[in-house]
């Protein structure tokens, strides 16, 4: 029992680390708090879906349409309705409110969008959905092998953060957007990208979940919820408290899930919140300000 | 109380009397807005009492007026109904206390995450309760109010909000608001218990959204968890508010009336696009009126008094500058 | 000068993950003492100001204000308990206007002071200050040093035991400076106790009872301007082994 609620949440904390991971990258780096990330999320699942039922493209290959698609549309959201916010904002707070409102905005429009395309049915699609005999227990292939490309997508995440130059810039960004404006660093540039990459991580992972839950145009609000809260619980702009909490998160729904109830999955992550409110506010990896 | 606030108090006292005779001319389609558009009303205006000065964007809404109508479930048929609607108060406020005491503290990000799914969790903890121990999901609520009982309270609370705030601008609590609303650091330096201010300003306006959520719980006769913690409340409360300007007690009210109005006639007509008018909405305030419509009307008015006193006193700077 | 105990700070420390950004700090005031506290750029005068003023946490050390420990105490009972500061990089309140920024002080200050009787405080604070006739003025309406004078006026309605003073004289011009040493001299002369961070020596030397000289983290020297400035380690830590 141990072991399989252990190795059912390890699947299922790929996606949403994957998720969490594009939100701690959209306000750590970027400074916007995106509160329509669940619909990036979902808005992905459909288009998995749509591809792999009528263009019989399957998600995986899909994922290099999508991923990509992703990036550009969240790079030009970020360019021409974000912007303007980050350019009149006095102080980070006056953002975060502003950020906070506008996504709201765009949480909404891409909900209707949703809606207007797909109405309120839930949806789900099958694609390796054969059984996988493991250390005794059987899961689902496609679980396994969206855990797979999700941990490939994060270490490669992982690489260029600390491997590249661009990935200099973008952590330099998130500890001191001044400063590294000092050093010849673009910021507004660099939180662009950011802000894009962010995106796409996300709709990676959607892509990813859509091959095994099922999904309907109204559920990105949940997903939001566990991001945010897997970022907080992270310690906000580090990828590394991004992934630990994820795993963490999904293992409190697992096992409330698996021994308690399915419905109170969403009381088990709310329980994690609180704790972490309570005694290390900071996050999991981050570093306490003064 | 100078001249001018006696002059508001009796015409408000006058224009919410007037709005009082409503259900005697109609009982139909223009009662069931009147009750909506006072409902609403209530809602924002206890809503900026806490936001509006803080700038913490609370989505508790749904949250404190789903506990108001399940207060009403569960005491509607036995107790009196002031005794239900207290009991609804000090549940909204029990539950901003809990809400608040986790997050007042740490900064309005985690005040806007937390209260973001506060309303889903409690959901699902009703269900979850209802399921397996309570018996069914949804029940009936037997209780005897009319239309026009239910939209006389509602004008009464609405009444009693305008009265609180007005009370709150007046008090040191007020002067604090404003304070932590423009400087947090200075408002502790200068004595202020900040979080203690703040969780009271929270749970009277949850007390007050949940009294709300009670007075119009009746009117559905059979109430389920996602009827009642509806998180769509919290977002058009809080469009509402921001529209009409958070800042300014009567602003809410600017907000509620317009977007009422249009949100009727677009799920009466467009069911489903009142997603798009909501995110429309959102955008609308963020890029054209970050202020709202009082917060715009009170610009406009400063400009020109200010261009007024300019102009007078420019004499009066040359010999300054002279001396 | 009443000679009693006033404020007393006894090992004090401060770090931050590895860096020790004050170091075991002792020394204490008198009542009615104006104490100048000196050291150059990021010797941590104002984290110290922090400590006292409860902004910041100390790691080890006490703070007593006539015998009561203000240590580990949140910034607003500190404030109750007669302490009262301006900051380095002035912080006036934006939507209130110069004499509601002012009632703040005496409202929430140790006195509790009733808006009613706020006003007329503010208004005399506001008068002392020299902004007497711009009660109605917002923040943004006014020059740099009127800002300053606002948040003196918000320190001095609270009627404080002890004044903090974070580089208060800092980036005035020449005439402005003059006027501003001549306003804590008159704080002085009514026997207000202020522990000032400064940088500017005219002011320090004829200001200042005592100095206290700080440098990375730890305190240097003790003693009258003219001690202090002609010790050979202040010389050394401001300008360099050559100089000394």
């Amino acid at each position: 029992m141990l072991f399989l609620i252990l190795f059912t949440s390890l699947l299922l904390g790929g996606a949403y680390a994957l998720m969490a991971m594009g939100l701690t990258l959209q306000y750590g780096v970027a400074r916007i708090m995106n509160l329509s990330i669940g619909e990036t999320l979902v808005g992905a699942a459909f288009a998995a879906f749509w591809l792999q039922t009528q263009a019989q493209v399957g998600p995986l290959w899909g994922l290099l349409v999508i991923t990509p698609a992703a990036f550009v549309l969240n790079w030009l959201i970020y360019r021409h309705l974000l912007t303007p916010l980050v350019r009149r904002a006095k102080n980070r707070g006056m953002l975060e409110v502003d950020s906070i409102l506008a996504t709201f905005g765009l949480l909404f429009i891409l909900q209707g969008v949703m809606l207007a395309l797909f109405g309120g049915n839930y949806y789900s699609y099958s694609y390796f959905s054969e059984p996988v005999e493991l250390f005794g227990h059987t899961f689902a292939l496609n679980r396994i092998v969206a855990f797979a490309v999700a941990a490939a997508v994060a270490l490669a995440l992982y690489l260029g953060l600390n491997r590249t130059r661009t990935g200099t810039a973008v952590r330099a960004v998130s500890v001191d957007p001044v400063a590294a404006g000092l050093v010849a660093i673009d910021v507004a540039r660099t939180s662009a990208l950011a802000f894009a990459i962010g995106g796409a991580l996300t709709a990676c992972g959607g892509a990813l979940l859509s091959m095994f839950l099922t999904f309907n145009a109204s559920m990105g609000v949940v997903f939001t919820t566990k991001a945010l809260i897997i970022v907080i619980m992270g310690g906000v702009g580090d990828p590394r408290g991004a992934v630990i909490a994820a795993l963490l998160l999904a293992l409190a729904e697992t096992t409330v899930a698996t021994l308690v109830d399915p419905g109170l999955t969403l009381a088990a992550t709310y329980g994690l919140f609180v704790l972490i409110l309570l005694f290390r506010p900071q996050g999991i990896m981050g570093r306490r300000t003064a | 109380m100078n001249t001018r606030e006696v002059l508001i108090m009796a015409a408000s006292g006058l224009l919410l009397a007037g709005l009082a005779c409503l259900p005697l001319a109609d009982e139909g389609f223009w009662l069931t807005l009147g009750i909506s558009l006072a409902g609403y009303v209530a809602m924002s205006t206890a809503w900026a009492l806490f936001s509006g000065p803080t700038s913490y964007v609370s989505l508790a809404t749904a949250a404190f007026f789903g506990t108001g109508a399940y207060v009403v479930v569960n005491l509607g048929e036995t107790a009196p109904w002031p005794v239900v609607l207290v009991v609804a108060a000090v549940c909204g406020a029990l539950l901003a206390l809990l809400a608040g005491m986790a997050t007042l503290r740490l900064t309005g990000v985690h005040f806007v995450i937390f209260t973001f799914g506060l309303a889903e969790l409690i959901r699902q903890l009703v269900t979850w309760y209802q399921t397996n121990i309570g018996g069914a999901v949804g029940q009936y609520v037997f209780v005897d109010i009319s239309s026009a009982q239910i939209y006389w309270q509602l004008l009464a609370l609405c009444g009693l909000v305008f009265l609180a705030g007005w009370a709150i601008n007046r008090s040191r609590l007020g002067l604090a608001l404003r304070v932590i609303g423009d400087d947090e650091t200075v408002a502790a330096h200068s004595g202020i218990n900040t979080a203690r201010v703040k969780l009271l300003l929270f749970c009277i306006s949850g007390a007050f959204i949940a009294v709300v959520g009670a007075v119009l719980a009746p009117r559905w006769t059979y109430i389920e968890p996602s009827i009642a913690f509806n998180s769509m409340i919290s977002f058009q409360v809080v469009i509402m508010a921001l529209l009409g300007g958070s800042r300014r007690l009567w602003g809410p009210l600017v907000g509620v009336i317009p977007f009422t109005v249009l949100y009727e006639l677009i799920s009466g007509h467009f069911p489903n696009h009142t997603h798009l008018l909501l995110g429309t909405a959102f955008l609308l305030i963020v890029y054209f009126l970050p202020q709202g419509v009082a917060g715009r009307i009170e610009q406009l008015r400063l400009r020109r008094t200010h261009r007024e006193t300019h102009a007078a006193r420019s004499p009066a700077t040359l010999g300054e500058t002279a001396r | 000068m009443s000679n009693h105990l006033l404020l007393s700070i006894a090992g004090l420390t401060k770090v931050f993950g590895g860096l020790v950004a004050v170091n075991q700090i002792s020394f204490d005031i008198q009542a009615g003492e104006v104490v100048g506290l000196l050291g150059p750029n990021g010797s941590g005068k104002t984290t110290l100001m922090n400590l006292i003023s409860g902004a910041l946490r100390p790691t080890q050390g006490s703070v007593t204000l006539e015998g009561r420990r203000l240590t580990g105490l949140p910034p607003h009972r500190i404030a109750a308990t007669g302490v009262a500061r301006t900051f380095q990089l002035v912080r006036v309140l934006p939507s209130l206007s110069a004499l509601e920024n002012v009632m703040v002080g005496a409202v929430f200050g140790p006195d509790q002071v009733s808006p009613g009787a706020a006003r007329a405080v503010a208004r005399s604070v506001l008068e002392r200050v020299g902004l007497g006739g711009r009660e109605h003025l917002h923040p943004a309406e006014m020059t740099y040093i009127d800002q300053k004078r606002i948040e003196l006026a918000r320190a001095l309605a609270a009627d404080p035991r002890i004044l903090l003073l974070d580089e208060w004289l800092a980036g005035l011009n020449p005439t402005e400076l003059q006027t501003g040493i001549e306003l804590i001299r008159s704080l002085q002369a009514e026997g207000r106790t202020v522990l000032m961070v400064e940088h500017v020596m005219d002011a320090i030397r004829s200001l200042c009872d005592r100095c206290v000289v700080m440098s990375a983290g730890s305190k240097l020297a003790e003693g009258t301007p003219a001690e202090v400035l002609a010790n050979p380690d202040v010389i050394r830590a401001y300008l360099g082994d050559d100089h000394a």
